[in-house]
């Protein structure tokens, strides 16, 4: 019989998991459950019992330079979180698991694949009153072995950009509509972090990544309204080779789960650059 | 500056990461929601701090005495930067002259949440204490 997930019609709802099947899953030694959020108090101030914390900015990103973390720094990270290879890893969050799809974009330049995201993150879980525990669990240390960091299949650079622009590949421009046209430099209620130009990488389309979920309950809508929102409405193909971005790639890996897994697109990457370095390149061409 | 606040201030400065962080659940454990005697659900936007993600609200009553008592409310579950700002706003400023109350300025989040200040909410506690800073101006001027 069909989960309610699957009903959806996803092309891999597998990567999807419910709040009943974490619930179910919480003693369960092959799966690691990963709150990421964007709010670093969240986590303290209770989270899913058993659940271990990756932080987007400490856990993930190179302290020094714009880049994520290496092979040993993953390696660290798995071994810390007391997960193994087989291990299979359970994303969720705030802001209707944005920072989840983050975390999990990033595993998947590590190739774990044994990866999902737990739909509705943090709020669902909330607002159905599940348990919630202050405890931080304590996993004993693994011996992760990682691939090296191959960032071909998921994440796009500045060149992968300007040569998809010359091919004119698919583009998704994830942000508001306001940072889309250009008329605000930064998210709404968000600080400006330092574009010098506004406007969008011509030929994108505006698809604000808030329209792939159901606001109530944080929840991906189901395929047939995503294959609307994509496909009908903004002419995306999931043939296509389609680049997503948004400020610094953080709602555009929530897009990019949205087009890789729900709806099946086939060569889909993040440009995690995004805004803050297409903005604030010289010479590069902008649309308004 | 208050000297209560700056107390506040003080001891966040002394703390290391994880202290700061269990200071500020301990503030947002003991947040109390405005009283009904207040205001009831569903609240005016009037009262509603603009930029604030946590969806929260404030309220100010003046005194005979002219000091000020601050209420507050926070609808989002997840508002837990915005429970702990508003304990101690009210902690340390509610008692107070308006026009005490109306030298304090937003730097004071910086210096209050440090690592714990997201990108995202920055904004909304900054824009609480304006919003405090506010009422308290309009106080002022009204003797």
């Amino acid at each position: 019989m069909a989960t309610p997930i699957e009903e959806r019609g996803y092309a891999h709802p597998d990567v999807l998991v419910s709040t009943d099947w974490v619930e179910q899953h919480l003693k369960d030694p092959n799966v690691r459950v990963i709150e990421s959020n964007e709010d670093t108090l969240l986590y303290a101030s209770g989270h899913v019992p058993g659940a271990v914390h990756v932080d987007w900015t400490t856990d993930l990103n190179d302290q020094i330079r714009r880049d994520y973390i290496t092979r040993e720094g993953f390696e660290a990270l798995m071994s810390k979180i007391g997960a193994t290879n087989d291990t299979t890893v359970v994303f969720y969050g705030d802001k209707n698991n944005w920072w989840a799809c983050y975390a999990f974009w990033v595993f998947q330049l590590f190739g774990h694949t044994k990866a999902k995201v737990m739909d509705g993150g943090r709020l669902k879980w909330e607002k159905e009153k599940r348990a919630m525990s202050r405890d931080i669990p304590t996993y004993a240390k693994t011996k992760y072995s990682a691939k090296d960091r191959l960032d071909a299949p998921h994440r796009a650079y500045r060149d992968d950009v300007q040569a998809h622009l010359r091919t004119q590949g698919q583009l998704v421009d994830v942000r508001s509509p306001e940072e889309y046209a250009g008329t605000r430099m930064h998210m709404p209620d968000y600080p400006n972090e330092g574009a010098l130009r506004g406007g969008h990488i011509p030929g994108a389309k505006s698809v604000p990544w808030a329209k792939a979920i159901n606001p109530d309950e944080g929840t991906f809508k189901p395929a047939a309204d995503l294959k609307k929102l994509y496909l009908e409405d903004n002419q995306l193909s999931p043939d296509k080779a389609t680049i997503a971005y948004c400020r610094i790639g953080e709602r555009s890996s929530h897009t990019w789960f949205a087009l890789k897994y729900l709806l099946g697109f086939s060569n889909i990457r993040n440009y995690d650059g995004s805004w803050t370095e297409w903005g604030n390149m010289v010479g590069v061409p902008i649309e308004k | 500056m208050p000297e209560k606040l700056q107390k506040v201030i003080d001891m966040f400065q002394m703390f290391d990461p994880a202290d700061r962080t269990d200071m500020l659940l301990s503030y947002a454990d003991q947040f109390q929601d405005v009283p009904p005697e207040i205001a009831r659900r569903p609240f005016p936007k009037s009262h509603q701090v603009p930029q604030c993600e946590s969806d929260a609200y404030v309220w100010a009553q003046k005194q005979a005495d002219g000091t000020m008592t601050f209420y507050f409310a926070v609808e989002n579950p997840s508002g837990i930067s915005a429970k702990a700002l508003a304990t101690i706003l009210d902690k340390t400023l509610s008692g107070l002259p308006a026009s005490e109350i109306a030298t304090v300025n937003c730097d004071i989040v910086e210096q209050i949440f440090r690592q714990n200040i997201s990108m995202g909410k920055g904004m909304g506690l900054m824009a609480m204490v304006n919003a405090v800073q506010a009422l308290a101006r309009a106080a002022a001027s009204n003797p």
